[in-house]
């Protein structure tokens, strides 16, 4: 199937051609968009079945988005329910494999507008956390949605802090039970979904106690809601949290347990289990029940927050060649708005990321899959750089992300106000991935500590087999640096090796600062911990720098693959050095507080930089095009393919129920207020 | 009270009253605001349900009733004084959104000073009475802030004397004009004006929508609600489009252009007196910046000092997530900013009515740069505030992000400001646009005054053609003089380099034009750093002005933070200018440190001084006593979606699936 008519999907009859101003910005580049997109689908096979999945929902009204902009919460989760119970026959009809790509393309096809999602995550949940026997009993019961589970874990006063959740499960041998219990006001769960209205089920987090002793955080399978009426269970207090800022599809829910028993097989055995009388064995390590949320993180970033991102940066660019604004000569026409070098600044850095985290969590993927299935099997050695580059990656992911979507908005003027441009919903699902599954400050630090952990290992072993012996993500500790950057001209800036040396030495030195801070204030007196918050700032520093580097260093590699490729290989090594280059202008205060790079080599980068953003303009339909996001998925008045912005949005706007009913506070206020002193005009 | 709130209100060095006079002015107008706030708080007419809970279309018509009794309360109230009103307003209405909000800030300030007379007399009384309801209609749906580009006509027909207003494209069809949608039945517009055949740029003109008495638009009008937005739910902003539809030629705003009847164009005397509008609403908006950044400030400060968790030192109780230099670090700077533009606010409104003054006696000289400062201020709060407000939402953690913790409600309903009365990057360019002019005379060896006039020493005039290599350096970190000497060095250096990069550009290319393009990056920052430098002199300046020591120690050492944080952020600018040393920045980073943990136990009584009322804060983290999860989980239960238990969609989707399979 071709890519035009693949993505020209709203069918307006208003619109039949391609906005002129568009139309030119694809025509005569050598970027092969075809090619581009199914590098970054993994494969032209894997474009064609993605296209093939998307077109089943082109034209179904069930799965339009756009009144998804007129319903109130309520309607919405109503509408989003419906279309997961739809999705589901279909998958059933068409015979999709449970693990299939069809799913993963049907989710992006709908924007990920259904119920369940957190359902999903529990019962991958209960695949990482349970046994065998547990597996067989729930997983089958859930996958086909005879129960919907809940993933309850975080509470109104805890969040990202697992070891301070209050809940409690506390064993009784006579009854081989446990006795699940909010003990304070604050240990009710708060924020899980699917949980107010409709989760039959929780996996609920909680301080196994048993034999008298406090085990740590375990998860229990327990029934809340009845499954022949849907009523609350005795014990069980449930309901939805209130209005957020999005996710109404969500249905974020509370729970509090008033001593709800469930019988001993409930709790999730795989790595930690309990006698009937009472005794704890453990077959890992604690931190093996954190296992699903490094799942559910990788999940998050590829389903929710790099396609968000995405999607933003083709709204923008795509508006940005269809407004015009002022002129540049007297004698032109209005300038296209991308045309401007201060718009270009705002939009090409987050193309960038869009590109450069999708290589990021390529290499992420990978290292999951090779270790994920060790670990299920109890061989947990790359369970701490797992971890670590997931809490990284998702903290410096949703927090560029979230940025990037809110500069695109922004660049869109009014209109980025409005929500049928999608940038305001897309933007609050975003806001919400920087505190969801682990509040991104603490993630850095986490990180921070296997930083400040595997440099001090680098320098107590020295030799040549430190290296490997280092996790792979922080071998560069063990590399020696060059202390000052050779660079003599601006175009030795656009070398990957170079400035991939310049994040690794930044990352190094800011390692080094933290660990030298921890031992000036250690042997001033003060304990280890408070040592540790007294170097936060510097920790967070390191944390975001070392996230720098990965980053960069994941799109160069890539681009190494790419050099058979000649049609899509320069556009993306543009957009490579663009990301490089601004994080080293915005931290060029510590490129040059330790003489790393001097004052005029600054200046060179910045002429880089700024010659990059004419490169980029060329190319940039194009590299925001080979996303190859449905008009449908986009849902934008501002972002669709043919460009038509004005037409639609007016169209649109003319949907909203204000506009076809009268307007009640007529009647009520407005007529009184105006006929009230007999004017007459 | 939450006791830790307590605790932190008996450890604060200094009365928080002191700081809220000296917010407001004197402690006269402290009583009197919170006299009429308390007015409005005990009145019945003015309750309603909370916001959070309602449809759009119920937000809307809450708002509309509270506009349609105002009127009659500020009578019976008394109150008259512009500041009385805005007060009143602002609790009344929560967000400050008013359907009918835009015939009070527009509609009848442009009556009034581009109206004649005769035009005052038919249009004004009715209008602040609000039989008229009028509205502004400036921006289309293709351009806003490009203001020559706006395509609506008006064509004089000399025959019938009328003006033709027409809506020639789709761009051009008004968008955006708050209360336009629904409410309105006057607006307006701007339009350009054609008589006699030629165009004679944009004009003003009052045209009506809807007919009084059925409310129904006229025909040839077409307008509705322009549908969802991210924030203003309670707002109808509205669409415009108008197809030959008539108005008399006395509709025209005259007073200084006018078009007689034969059609004959008379120009107006001077423009610049248009200016006027414009300078007030930017610096409104400075203001608007500092309150919504307090706010969100008051709400994660109270919250952080609440909220407990995970562990200092293992074995001791969860500490207070301000205890944790990371939130200290994320809250504090926020928290100096707040107080900077609170300053710079105040400042920007007596300097509007000073230089008013003026004009009125027919001096303009000042206004230019007053134009220039406002534009930039008015970018350089907002885009902090703006980021600031998320900044604070994030450090509630997951909380921030339910409508509960009201950071949500006040990052969407101030975050507009960065793109309305002038996109803030136009904005930061209209000031570079000035700096450059400056920057220009003093090379032509004429010296500058105002705010710019640190270009008249600038060094490279003098000594360096090309590159600016020897500042004095000379930082004393305890010196509020010497802090805003550096940052005015940033300043010029970075005016310098933009305005070399611009002649460097000038020399290659043909235009200006693009010239100036290919130079805006290097010119927003060059702004930016000008726009800085004025906010730190501002709050230097307010230092010296205050008597009272318990708060001027507290004050300082928020100074402190702002500047040095500054500094420690833009180390780079500094540095590369070698304006500040390696070891500078070394000192100026400790010196961060150690100011977080100074200031850290006034924090609390710090946003006490504020006097945010909770009702104005919509806020349950935010709460003054601090009791925030009892009323967290008070407030939840209240939503619409928990009023059955087993919710109607379970029936409708949730049965058939789980008994089907």
């Amino acid at each position: 199937m071709g890519g035009r008519a693949h993505r020209v999907s709203l069918g307006d009859a208003w619109s039949r051609r391609v906005h002129p101003d568009l139309e030119s910005e694809r025509r005569g580049r050598a970027l092969d968009v075809e090619r581009l997109t199914h590098l970054l689908d993994g494969g032209a096979r894997n474009t064609a079945l993605r296209r093939e999945v998307e077109s089943l929902f082109q034209d179904d009204p069930a799965f339009s988005l756009i009144n998804n902009y007129f319903m109130t919460p309520n309607e919405r989760y109503e509408a989003a329910i419906r279309k997961r119970v739809l999705l589901h026959r279909m998958a059933q009809r068409l015979g999709w494999p449970k693990d299939g790509l069809q799913h993963h393309y049907a989710f992006r096809a709908i924007s990920g507008d259904v119920t369940f999602n957190v359902h999903d995550i529990a019962t991958k949940a209960i695949r990482s956390l349970g046994s065998e026997e547990q597996i067989a009993k729930w997983a089958p019961l859930s996958e086909t949605y005879r129960i919907i589970v809940t993933f309850a874990q975080t509470e109104l006063g805890h969040g990202t802090y697992l070891q301070g959740l209050e809940t409690e499960a506390t064993y009784d041998a006579a009854t081989q039970e446990f006795v699940i219990h909010s003990p304070t006001m604050t240990a009710t769960k708060w924020w899980p979904g699917d949980l107010g209205r409709s989760a039959t089920h929780a996996l609920v987090m909680a301080q196994l106690v048993c034999s008298g002793a406090r085990q740590g955080i375990h998860g229990f399978m327990v029934p809340i809601r009845s499954l022949r009426d849907h009523s609350l269970l005795p014990g069980i207090a449930a309901g939805n949290i209130g209005p957020n800022m999005d996710l109404e599809n969500a249905d974020n829910g509370f729970l509090r347990l008033d001593h709800v028993r469930v019988p001993r097989e409930n709790m999730l055995n795989r790595f930690a289990q309990v006698l009937p009388d009472g005794t704890y064995i453990r077959f890992g390590i604690a931190q093996n029940n954190y296992l699903s949320m490094v799942v559910a993180r990788v999940d998050i970033l590829v389903n929710g927050v790099l396609p968000a991102l995405q999607k933003a940066c083709v709204i923008a660019t795509r508006y940005s060649v269809i407004r015009r604004q002022s002129r540049l000569r007297p004698s032109d026409p209005e300038t296209k708005i991308l045309d401007y070098q201060t718009q270009q600044q705002k939009l090409f850095l987050p193309l960038a990321m869009s590109y450069a985290f999708h290589f990021q969590l390529a290499s992420l993927r990978e290292f999951f899959q090779n270790s994920y299935v060790n670990i299920l099997n109890k061989d947990i050695s790359l369970l701490p750089e797992l971890h670590a580059l997931t809490t990284g990656t998702k903290a410096m992911m949703s927090d560029f992300c979230t940025h990037g979507a809110e500069l695109c908005r922004r660049a869109c003027g009014g209109h980025g106000y409005s929500k049928l441009s999608a940038l305001p919903s897309l933007v609050t699902q975003l806001m919400a991935s920087c505190t969801y599954e682990g509040e991104n400050t603490v993630l850095y630090l986490q990180l921070a500590r296997f930083l400040v952990k595997n440099y001090q290992r680098a320098q107590q072993v020295a030799g040549p087999t430190l290296q490997k012996s280092l996790p792979q993500s922080v071998a560069y500790l063990a590399t020696p640096h060059l202390t000052k950057c050779p660079a003599q001209r601006t175009a030795d800036f656009l070398s990957p090796e170079l400035y991939t040396m310049a994040w690794a030495h930044m990352a190094t030195r800011l390692i080094e600062d933290s660990v030298r801070h921890l031992q000036t204030l250690r042997q001033s007196g003060a304990d280890q911990h408070e040592a540790w918050d007294q170097t936060g700032i510097i920790l967070l520093q390191a944390a975001k720098a070392h996230c720098y580097y990965l980053t960069v260093k994941s799109f160069k590699e890539a681009l190494e693959k790419l050099d058979n490729e000649p049609a899509i290989q320069p556009a993306l090594k543009r957009l490579c050095d663009l990301f490089a280059l601004h994080g080293i202008l915005t931290d060029s205060g510590n490129f040059l507080y330790d003489g790393f790079l001097s004052g005029p080599q600054v200046d060179m980068v910045r002429t880089a930089y700024l010659d990059l953003l004419l490169l980029i303009r060329k190319d940039a339909i194009l590299l925001t095009d080979a996303f190859d996001f449905t008009d449908q998925c986009l849902n934008s008045a501002l972002g669709c393919y043919d460009g038509n912005v004005y037409e639609r949005l007016f169209h649109w706007a003319q949907m909203s129920p204000n506009n076809k009913s009268q307007n009640p506070a007529y009647e009520k206020y407005i007529g009184p207020l105006i006929q009230s002193r007999g004017s007459k005009l | 009270m939450n006791p830790d709130l307590r605790r932190e209100r008996a450890a604060a060095t200094f009365d928080p009253e002191l700081i809220t006079y000296l917010l407001d002015c004197g402690p006269e107008k402290t009583r009197r605001r919170r006299e009429i706030e308390n007015m409005i708080l005990n009145d019945p007419d003015f309750q309603h349900e909370d916001y959070n809970f309602l449809t759009r279309s119920e937000r809307y018509e809450v708002a509309v009733k509270k506009s349609a009794i105002m009127v009659k309360k500020m009578r019976e109230f008394g109150i008259a004084d512009p500041d009385e009103i805005m007060w009143f307003k602002k609790l009344r209405l929560v967000n400050f959104v008013e359907p009918v909000g835009l015939n009070y800030s527009m509609f009848i300030p442009t009556l009034v000073n581009q109206g004649t007379t005769a035009q005052q007399e038919k249009w004004l009384h009715p209008s602040k009475g609000l039989q008229i309801i009028g509205t502004y209609a400036q921006t289309e749906m293709g351009h806003g802030t490009h203001l020559r580009g706006l395509e609506t006509t008006a064509t004089y027909d000399p025959k019938t004397q009328e003006f033709i207003m027409n809506s020639p494209t789709v761009t051009s069809i008004k968008w955006w004009p708050g209360g336009l949608g629904k409410t309105s039945n006057h607006a307006v517009v701007l339009a350009q004006l054609i008589t006699q055949g030629k165009c004679y740029g944009l004009h003003a003109f009052i045209v009506p929508i809807r007919e009084m008495g059925t409310h129904r638009p006229f025909p040839g009008i077409t307008v509705g609600d322009i549908g969802p937005k991210f924030g203003y739910e309670e707002m109808d902003n509205g669409y415009l489009k108008m197809d030959n539809y008539r108005i008399p030629r006395e509709n025209m705003l005259m007073k200084y252009a006018q078009v007689k009847p034969d059609g004959t164009y008379v120009k107006p005397v001077s423009n610049k007196l248009t200016y006027g509008t414009m300078v007030f609403v930017r610096s409104y908006l400075v203001g608007e910046a500092a309150r919504s950044l307090s706010k969100a400030c008051t709400i994660a400060i109270r919250y952080s000092a609440v909220r407990r968790q995970s562990e200092i030192k293992p074995g001791e109780p969860e500490p207070q997530v301000l205890d944790f230099q990371t939130q200290q670090y994320k809250l504090f700077p926020i928290l100096a900013t707040a107080y900077a533009f609170q300053f710079v606010g105040s400042y920007m409104k007596e300097t509007y009515y000073r230089i008013n003054e003026s004009i009125g006696q027919g001096d303009l000289s000042e206004l230019p740069e007053l134009h220039a400062l406002t534009a930039g201020l008015k970018a350089f709060t907002t885009w902090t505030a703006n980021t600031g407000i998320e900044e604070c939402r994030l450090a509630c953690g997951g909380h921030g992000y339910s409508h509960c913790s009201g950071i949500p409600n006040i990052y969407v309903t101030f975050t507009p400001a960065c793109t309305f009365e002038g996109e803030n990057t136009v904005m930061m360019l209209q000031t570079a646009r000035f700096l450059m002019k400056s920057y220009d005379q003093v090379r032509s060896g004429k010296l500058v005054c105002g705010l710019v006039s640190y270009l008249n020493d600038l060094p490279s005039q003098r000594i360096q053609p090309q590159q600016v290599a020897v500042w004095p350096t000379k930082m004393d970190i305890n010196s509020p003089d010497s802090l805003t000497e550096i940052y005015k060095l940033r300043a010029a250096r970075l005016i310098d380099v933009a305005a070399k990069n611009l002649q460097t550009e000038v020399s290659h290319r043909k235009s200006r034009e693009e010239a100036w393009n290919l130079t805006s990056v290097d010119l927003v920052r060059a702004s930016e750093a000008h726009c800085h430098y004025v906010v730190v002199k501002l709050f230097a300046d307010k230092l010296l002005k205050i008597q009272e020591k318990s708060i001027q120690i507290v004050l300082r050492n928020l100074f402190f933070l702002y500047s040095l944080y500054g500094i420690s952020q833009k180390a780079g600018d500094f540095l590369q200018g070698n304006i500040v040393t390696e070891s500078q920045i070394t000192q100026a980073n400790q010196r961060v440190l150690e100011l977080l943990t100074v200031i850290r136990p006034n924090a609390v009584a710090l946003v006490d001084a504020f006097d945010f009322k909770d009702e104005t804060l919509g806020s349950v983290l935010g709460r003054y006593d601090g009791n925030v999860y009892e009323n967290l989980f008070e407030w939840a239960k209240k939503s619409p979606l928990n009023k059955t238990e087993v919710h109607e969609s379970y029936y409708k989707h949730l049965k058939p699936l789980q008994s089907k399979l």
